[in-house]
This record gives C-alpha cells, sequence and structure tokens, in this order.
C-alpha cells in the first residue's frame, strides 16, 4: 500500500524576481511519510531552490513567482507560511555556525521552544530528552567553538527535532565534515529516521557518501527540471549521472571500466550487498591486470624541511608535537587529518603566522625562523578556503596587484606581472571586470592569481574545492595541476578523499598533533589503521578489489585513478 | 579570548542572584553614583562596593588586568583635568584656599583636591560593580535578563547574538589579518596614518562583506526555527526573582532615592566642606 | 513601535559584535602616544545607512558597551549615548539625503562624508561633552578639547574606512549583465 504524500509539488514552477528565466519548470514530485530521499544535482540546478521552497524560505525572504501548486501535510505551502511550515519542515543549513544561534548547545537546541514561548522548566526536561537522542549530552552548556564540527551538525539536527517535525530536511550535511565524520552523520540520520518514522529529504552532491546508507529513492535535477526519480539501483545502472555531472560512486565507475554490465538486481547501491557473479569478478581482475602499471614518481630536491616542530596555543592547547616532514620541489601534495589534528596550524607555523616553540623549519636550506610573515610569503603564498575572506579590491587588477603594491614594486613592472598571471589562470578576459561579477570559482582564481603573482616556489591552499560540485571541482583541480606541471610545488589542505587519490602523489597524514603517515595517497586509504586514526574513509575501491579477490587493492586503486583521469580529460 | 567577559564561576551569593536582579541593581548604583556629588555617600557606595566584592568571592587577581587598564584612566583623566582647569573646584565649591604653587596658573587648592576626590570615587563606587555584573553573569542570562527587565525580545535577541558571534568574528578577523600581512599590508608604525587606515581597510572590507552573507544566513536559521512569530518568547536561561532578588532591588532603588533626597536636601549638587 | 524584522535584529547583533572587535582587537597606532584609532566608526556609519537610524543607534549603544564591559573600566554611558547618536544621525542623514547604498557614485560619497562630519561633531562636539557635564561636572575646556580630539580623529578613520567600505558594498551590488570580454 503506498502512503501518503507528506510533500507534493505539482506542475510547480519558481522565477526569482530578479532573474530573466525560471529556475524550477514543471515540477511534479510526492515524497511520502517515513521516505528518505535524495536529491541530487550540479550547482545550479535548481535543488536548493527546491528546498527553499519546501522550507518556506521562498516566498518569504527570496520573493519570487511560483506556479502550479505545492502541499505541506495536506495544505498549501504559501498558505501555511514560513512559521507554519516549521512545525512540519525542519531544515538543517549547510553553514553549522549560521545555523547554531544559541550561545551554549543546550541554548540553542532549545531556540525552537523559546520561540514556542514554552515555560523554562518543560524546555528543560525536552531539551535534555533531544540531547540524548542526538547524542550531545557531555556537552550541553558547552559554546559552539568548544565542540567539533561533527557535533555542532548533531545540535542542528536536536534544535528542528524539538519541533517534532515530520519531515527534516537537510541541506548538503556532508559539506563541512571529514570523511568519517560524514560517515557518522549519515549514520545518525538513518537512525533517526527509524525511531522517528519522519521523512528524510537530503539535498548532496556526494552520492557515494550518502549511500553509505541505503536510501529510498534518489531525485536528479539539471537545469531546474527533475532528470530521474526512482529507485537508486536503477540510476546507478544508466548513463544519467555521468551526464548530469554527479560523480558515480567510485566501485560503481570501476565496474563499469571493466565491462561489468549492471543491472538493479545487483542492487549496486549499496556496496555491503553488491551482489557480483564469479565470471563478473573475472571480468574485473582481468582488467586490473591489463592497466598498465601506475608509474611512480621519482623524488626530487628538498624544498621545505620541518624538523621536530612543537607548537602549544597559548591556552595551553598542544597542538603541534615534534612535526618532521619534507616538500620536495615541484611535488603535488596533501596534508590530512581531522578537524584540530594540526594540520592548520602547521601551515600557520609554515607561513610564520605562528612561532614554534622548538625545532627548525628551512627552505631551500636557508633557516625561516628570522623571516617576517611578509618576507617568507615571497616564497611560501598562502590561499584561504573561502575566497570572500581574501578579496579586498573592487577590480579584479587591482586585488591582484595588491602584494606587488605593497612591496614597493613599480607600476611599469607590475602591468606585465599581473597580466602575465591574469593569463596563466585564465583570468585574461575578465581584468576589467570588478570582482562581484565573478562565479566562486573565478573568485578562487582571482585569489590564487594574486599569490602567484609574487612568484612563490611554493602554494599552500586550505580546501580548496570546498563545496564544489564536480565540475567546478574538476576546473580548479585541473588549473593547479597544470600549475604544478609548470614547476609550482602545490601543498592542499584537504579533507577530500577524492582530490587526494587523484591529485596527490603523496599525502601527509596528521593525527592529535602528530605525523602519522607519509606515503602515497593511496596506501594511506587502503590502510584501515590509518584510515581509523585520522578519521578518513576508505575508498570503496578497497572493498571491491577484496571481493573480487585482488591482492594489491592499493595498486587496483592507483590503476583505477589513472584511466579515470584519461576518462574524464576526453570528456 | 573564550571568556572575554571574565565570567568567573564560583559559588557565592552574589553569584546566585538572577542576571535580571543584577543588571536593575547595576543600573540603579550607576544611575546613583552618577547624580550624586554628595560626598559621604559616595564614600559609602564605594566602600559598600567593595564589601559586595569580597561577597562574590572575587579575588584581586582575576581582575588584575582590568585594574591595570582601570587606575591608568582614573590617573589619565585627573590629570587632563587638573592640566585643563586647576581652578576648576574653586569655581565649584566657592572658596580658594592655596595649599602650594606649581608654576604658572598651576595652584594647587584644598578645593581642587575636594574635587579630584569626588571624581575618582565616582568612579571608583561604579567600578567594583561594573565588575561584579560581568564577573558574576553568566553571558547566557544576559539576554533573558533584558528581556525580564522590559527591553523586547528582539533587542534582546540581537544582545545575545553579538555576544555569540563576537569569538567566530575575531577569529575571522585574525585570519584575514594574517593573510592580508603575507601579501604585505602594513598597519604598524612603519606606514602613514593614510597609509594604515586604507591597510585596515583591506582587511575590513572581506571581513564586513562576509559578515553580510553571515546576516542572511543566520537570519534564515532563525525564521526557520520560529523567532520572530509570536509577541513573546521564553528563554532557556531565564529564572525567575527570588525573595533575595527582589531585597537586593529594593535596595538599590532605595539608594537612588536616598541619592536624589540628599542632592535635594543639600540645596544643591555638592556636598561642601568649605562654607 | 515598529516591529525589526528579523534581518534587521540580525544585522544588529552582528553589527555589535563586529564594532566590538573592531573596537577591543584593531589597535592602529594613532600619532599620539599611547592612543590607537577607533576604526569601528568607519564600519558604524556605513552599517547605518544600510540598516537604517535606529539599527545604526542600536549597534553604536550594544557595541560599544560591551566594550566598555569588557573592559571592566565602569561603563561610560556618556560615550556610549553618544556612539548611539552617531549611529542615529548618520541612518537618518542617509534617509533624508537619499543616500543609495547600491551605488555610491561621487555624489554619494560626498553626502556620506559631509553627513559623517556633521554627525560626529553633534556627538563628540555636544553628546559627549554635556553629558559629562551633567554626570561629572568636568570643566568645559577639558571635555571639549578631549571631544575635539576624538571628532577629529574618529571623523578622518570614518572618511577613509566608511567610504573605502561604501564603494566596496556598492561594487558588490554590480550586476554582470552590463560587462564583455576582452
Amino acid at each position: 500500500m503506498e502512503k501518503e504524500a507528506i510533500i507534493s509539488f505539482e506542475n510547480f514552477g519558481f522565477q526569482y524576481t530578479a532573474q530573466a528565466e525560471p529556475t524550477l519548470y514543471d515540477i511534479n514530485l510526492k515524497i511520502r511519510k517515513g521516505e528518505k530521499v535524495l536529491i541530487a544535482g550540479p550547482s545550479g540546478c535548481g535543488k536548493s531552490t527546491l528546498a527553499h521552497c519546501i522550507n518556506g524560505l521562498i516566498p518569504n525572504s527570496y520573493p519570487g513567482k511560483i506556479t502550479g501548486s505545492l502541499t505541506v501535510g495536506g495544505k498549501n505551502a504559501q498558505e501555511l507560511g514560513l512559521f507554519g511550515l516549521s512545525k512540519t519542515v525542519g531544515t538543517v543549513l549547510q553553514d553549522s555556525d549560521g545555523q547554531f544561534i544559541g550561545l551554549t548547545v543546550a541554548e540553542d537546541i532549545a531556540f525552537a521552544l523559546e520561540n514556542d514561548c514554552i515555560p523554562t522548566k518543560e524546555m528543560h526536561e525536552q531539551v535534555e530528552k533531544i540531547a540524548e537522542l542526538v547524542d550531545v549530552k557531555q556537552v550541553l552548556h558547552h559554546a559552539p567553538h568548544e565542540i567539533s564540527g561533527g557535533q555542532k551538525q548533531r545540535v542542528g539536527l536536536g534544535g528542528v527535532m524539538v519541533n517534532q517535525v515530520d519531515v527534516l530536511l537537510f541541506d548538503e550535511p556532508l559539506a563541512n565534515l571529514d570523511p568519517a565524520t560524514g560517515k557518522q552523520a549519515i549514520v545518525l540520520i538513518d537512525e533517526i529516521q527509524k525511531r522517528t518514522g519522519c521523512a528524510v529529504v537530503i539535498i548532496e552532491h556526494r552520492l557515494e557518501d550518502v549511500l553509505y546508507r541505503p536510501v529510498d529513492r534518489i531525485v536528479v535535477m539539471g537545469e531546474g527540471r527533475i532528470l530521474y526519480n526512482d529507485v537508486p539501483d536503477q540510476l546507478l545502472c544508466g548513463k544519467l549521472l555521468q551526464e548530469s555531472g554527479i560523480r558515480e560512486p567510485l566501485y560503481v565507475t570501476a565496474l563499469k571500466y571493466a565491462g561489468v554490465k549492471l543491472t538493479p538486481e545487483m542492487r549496486p547501491s549499496y556496496l555491503p550487498e553488491l551482489q557480483l557473479s564469479e565470471n563478473q569478478k573475472k571480468q574485473v581482475l582481468s582488467w586490473f591486470a591489463k592497466q598498465p602499471p601506475a608509474e611512480k614518481k621519482q623524488q626530487q630536491e628538498v624544498l621545505l624541511q620541518a624538523d621536530n616542530i612543537d607548537f602549544t596555543y597559548e591556552g595551553g592547547h598542544h597542538a603541534l608535537r615534534g612535526i618532521s616532514a619534507v616538500i620536495h620541489k615541484g611535488e603535488m601534495l596533501s596534508i590530512v587529518g581531522t578537524n584540530g589534528a594540526g594540520k592548520s596550524t602547521f601551515s600557520k607555523v609554515i607561513c610564520g603566522f605562528e612561532k614554534p616553540q622548538s625545532g627548525s623549519l628551512t627552505l631551500n636550506g636557508t633557516d625561516l625562523s628570522t623571516m617576517s610573515i611578509k618576507e617568507r610569503a615571497d616564497h611560501i603564498g598562502y590561499v584561504m578556503q573561502n575566497p570572500n575572506q581574501m578579496i579586498s579590491k573592487t577590480q579584479i587588477y587591482d586585488e591582484v596587484a595588491l602584494g606587488l603594491r605593497n612591496r614597493g614594486v613599480s607600476e611599469e613592472e607590475i602591468r606585465p606581472r599581473v597580466e602575465k598571471t591574469l593569463k596563466i589562470c585564465g583570468l585574461y578576459p575578465f581584468r576589467h571586470w570588478p570582482v562581484s561579477a565573478l562565479s566562486y570559482g573565478q573568485k578562487k582564481r582571482v585569489t590564487i592569481a594574486s599569490i602567484l603573482v609574487l612568484e612563490p616556489e611554493m602554494i599552500l591552499l586550505d580546501e580548496p574545492t570546498a563545496g564544489q560540485d564536480l565540475k567546478h571541482y574538476t576546473e580548479i583541480m585541473d588549473f593547479l595541476a597544470e600549475l604544478n606541471r609548470q614547476g609550482v610545488t602545490v601543498v592542499l589542505i584537504t579533507h577530500d578523499m577524492h582530490l587526494m587519490l587523484e591529485y596527490t602523489p603523496r599525502a601527509i597524514v596528521f593525527n592529535a598533533g602528530k605525523v602519522i603517515a607519509d606515503k602515497s595517497a593511496a596506501e594511506v586509504l587502503n590502510s584501515p589503521q590509518i584510515v581509523e586514526a585520522a578519521h578518513l574513509k576508505e575508498t570503496s575501491l578497497y572493498h571491491l578489489a577484496q571481493q573480487c579477490g585482488i591482492g594489491d587493492p592499493e595498486e587496483f586503486t592507483r590503476r583505477f585513478i589513472a584511466r579515470d583521469r584519461e576518462v574524464r580529460k576526453h570528456d | 579570548m573564550i571568556n572575554l567577559f571574565n565570567y568567573i564561576d564560583r559559588p557565592s551569593p552574589i553569584h546566585r542572584l538572577t542576571g535580571a536582579c543584577k543588571l536593575v541593581c547595576l543600573i540603579a548604583w550607576s544611575v546613583a553614583a552618577m547624580t550624586s556629588f554628595y560626598t559621604p555617600l559616595l564614600i559609602f557606595l564605594t566602600v559598600a562596593s567593595l564589601v559586595l566584592f569580597r561577597v562574590a568571592k572575587l579575588k584581586v587577581k582575576d581582575i588584575s588586568f582590568m585594574l591595570g587598564i582601570m587606575v591608568v584612566y582614573i590617573v589619565m583623566n585627573n590629570v587632563l583635568i587638573f592640566l585643563f582647569s586647576p581652578e576648576h573646584g574653586t569655581s565649584i565649591y566657592g572658596t580658594r584656599t592655596v595649599l602650594f604653587r606649581i608654576a604658572g596658573p598651576y595652584v594647587v587648592t584644598a578645593e581642587q583636591l575636594f574635587y579630584h576626590l569626588n571624581v575618582i570615587l565616582k568612579n571608583a563606587c561604579t567600578i567594583p560593580i561594573v565588575l561584579l555584573f560581568v564577573c558574576t553573569t553568566n553571558p547566557s542570562e544576559f539576554a533573558a535578563s533584558l528581556n525580564r527587565i522590559g527591553v523586547s525580545y528582539r533587542i534582546s535577541y540581537a544582545v545575545a547574538l553579538a555576544l555569540r558571534y563576537i569569538p567566530d568574528i575575531q577569529r575571522e578577523y585574525r585570519d584575514i589579518s594574517l593573510a592580508q600581512q603575507a601579501r604585505g599590508t602594513e598597519m604598524s608604525k612603519k606606514a602613514s596614518l593614510v597609509n594604515r587606515l586604507k591597510a585596515a581597510s583591506s582587511i575590513l572590507i572581506p571581513l564586513i562583506l562576509s559578515s553580510l552573507d553571515r546576516i542572511e544566513t543566520i537570519s534564515n536559521a532563525m525564521e526557520l526555527r520560529g523567532f520572530g512569530k509570536g509577541k513573546n518568547r521564553t528563554w532557556y536561561s531565564g529564572r525567575k526573582f527570588s525573595k533575595m532578588d527582589i531585597l537586593c532591588m529594593v535596595v538599590c532603588l532605595v539608594l537612588v532615592i536616598l541619592s536624589l533626597t540628599l542632592t535635594y536636601l543639600n540645596g544643591g549638587r555638592y556636598f561642601n566642606p568649605f562654607i | 513601535m515598529k516591529k525589526f524584522s528579523v534581518k534587521t535584529i540580525v544585522a544588529i547583533g552582528i553589527g555589535a559584535a563586529l564594532f566590538f572587535v573592531l573596537g577591543r582587537f584593531v589597535a592602529i597606532p594613532s600619532p599620539v602616544p599611547n592612543t590607537s584609532i577607533s576604526v569601528q566608526y568607519g564600519l558604524l556609519a556605513f552599517l547605518s545607512v544600510v540598516y537604517g537610524p535606529v539599527a545604526g543607534a542600536l549597534i553604536g549603544f550594544i557595541g560599544h558597551a560591551l566594550i566598555d564591559f569588557s573592559y571592566g573600566w565602569g561603563v561610560w554611558w556618556s560615550w556610549v549615548i553618544a556612539s548611539a547618536v552617531f549611529g542615529l544621525l548618520m541612518g537618518f542623514a542617509a534617509k533624508l539625503l537619499k543616500m543609495d547604498e547600491a551605488e555610491m557614485g561621487k555624489k554619494g560619497l560626498i553626502k556620506f562624508n559631509i553627513s559623517q562630519v556633521v554627525s560626529h561633531v553633534i556627538c563628540w562636539g555636544v553628546v559627549a561633552p554635556v553629558l559629562d557635564i551633567l554626570i561629572y561636572s568636568e570643566p568645559l575646556d577639558k571635555l571639549f578639547a578631549q571631544g575635539l580630539v576624538a571628532g577629529v580623529s574618529n571623523a578622518v578613520t570614518t572618511a577613509i574606512v566608511g567610504s573605502l567600505l561604501c564603494v566596496a558594498y556598492a561594487a558588490t551590488k554590480t550586476k554582470a549583465g552590463s560587462l564583455t570580454k576582452e
């Protein structure tokens, strides 16, 4: 028997007031009670707009023209309004710092109750109950900056669950979490759904990570329309994901490369239940054998050497404990680890933002300790995660020229250097544009250009692809790979396992202020101990290799990545 | 940085008072001190504030940093007053008792010294109370207290938001500032004043523009959880007044009345020992 | 009283937090020894233009009071109120002169700067000293000298920081439609 729909779009369309074209067309979509639905699609496909329609931010905060109808819990959404909808739909936003409004965990969970004028005593009891449910009871009186990213998200979930909603809506829940915490978040969402029986809608483009627990349906969106709306197994057998710029689960891609014909009966959407016949396993084995061995890069000259670095923050937090590491000339490498493992502190020490209490740091054999932040920046460029935090000029040209002007370089010399850099970064055609007219990815390039113009030997990037879909991710990373080919040493601080596997041959793994591994990315991700300690996530290729009886899952991963990059390049 | 407002959690009778009560007392105490120039009352308030300081189990070392700034401020302020107006006391109290001469117009009179004593007392009797308030009131209770004493809950919540996001903005400021310094932004004395301000702007512009985005996210998050739908709201950290709270508030209000009455009975604002 | 929108409430909260952080931690050495320049008034002028007089007044009031609280040197209500009045005046000036923060041309900047100078004169030349006389009976010439120094330095910082902020903000409102690649 089919359950009744709690959310129902009928011939629904939406156009923002400020835009010339509608963002959503002909949406027909039903979400039933207790269902778990994943909505996927590249940036700009309309998935966030769809979410805003469900929770009422459209038209309350973002006005525009609505056509067709949307009912939530059997009532017209527009009549319910934002506050009415909030009784049925609980939204957990992507930005967990924006979501966390209270001064402490308890106050944040209580926020909705406070607005409902629930008496204080009753409120305390309810908060207690919810805190237990989302497992944040031991940090109830902590401030937001005293808890981890995963806990923050749990608090966010708790804060909407106090309303006893029928629908939980997650807007990109994985964007700011390290891989292991992301995995836990998916498990938690699954458990909460089973326990409360509410419907769950997850907006996310990281398909494989969401599929860590089964979903009932996947909705794929593209250019404002629904392209697919059915069970996941069917979707993974086809080509739609590739065509819409959404990354398939890696094991699915691997099986396709091996020529295995996928059918829904094989249950490709849920790895633990994936059915492979002996014949299909052989197909994978023979594909593996046929691939050329992945080439290994030889070691080069040392560029930066850190020796036994120790650093403690003023408050007493011992962030780095005897760090020794080497970065080679012309290398592209990742630094990975959980939040608080010390990777950001290490990068701050390299840039001179923080002074280590002991240990030495040399660049090309010269001691860095006597150099100021500004002097170091001539050799080591640092690019922040959010380009909006770096850009201070309104014109692209001025932004890129800023560092040179600050160094007293003459305007005649600045012009050719800026123009050359803009050409390298593919921004030359836009040089007279204001920064505000650029897309996020282009802004990112502007910030990279503003660092490159100082001609550093090495650039250090903090989470360069955070929150980007596959297309923009590929754009940014291919650009960095190209820079690397031109001789710039590139160091990436990242949570992203794909990025690490695909683009950086070597990875340094941090945990609790120490380096716990320094080896190839494939080796790191195929070692269960390191994966566990550093809050990473094993790649699904590891499990696939095991299931097919491949003895060397690392080499399997390497060959797959090499092949995959070939294929994507020809797209 | 985490404990910016220096809340010190210790069990004491003052800690147990509700935030709203302490806020009322702080305001009443300040009004009493601000309106009065009646020296005996100021002396009483100063002594009383020091006693309360002990009752709250605060130690000098808890607040040594604040104390330092305070002393510098009071000294600077008094030096400035003297430099600008060495005869101010004379004009207030109407007599002129020369104690000794320094140079030129700078003559030290008993009236001037007495006036300085009053200024110092006025500062001295409120500062421990402000410190007391800051050190014994949990920031979480602050917004609830404002609402309790009649400030609309929307504005009260704006204060809570400020307290909530100060650490975030502080961290963001630091990160942006370091990244700009790496690009050669110079804010120290090496640069000219105008350049220093322009350099500061290169940090402030990204900080403030990204804060405007933050405003949008937060207001969405708040509306999605029903903020602003009712005429009232309750507070997780709100507490009911106890008998002790009411007693304290009554005492402080009596102080205000006393201060006003003394001014009235005195026939003028200044307590004048010279006539 | 008119109800504030939630967005205005958040703007007041975040604005006060920014005012606090700038006032408390951004120390730009000034030419006078042992004093630093208050960049927060550039911010306050800008936010008052964008969010209106009441928001401006509250940002100034809350932000300044929090700074005093955190220093623990007592709350100097006279100066706290002067900051609030500055926000209020800038907000009114923006309405009166029809400043459009999304299009800050030369004309807009002239209006902005005239308003801010006048507002600073009123706040530090009249409001703060008068309150100080009422509360502390301090000598007139000392207070006006203090007010003069504060007013001039705040007006200079507002002229530079505030104007740059307005220009940067207006630039974020430029639409891509009119632009072509070269």
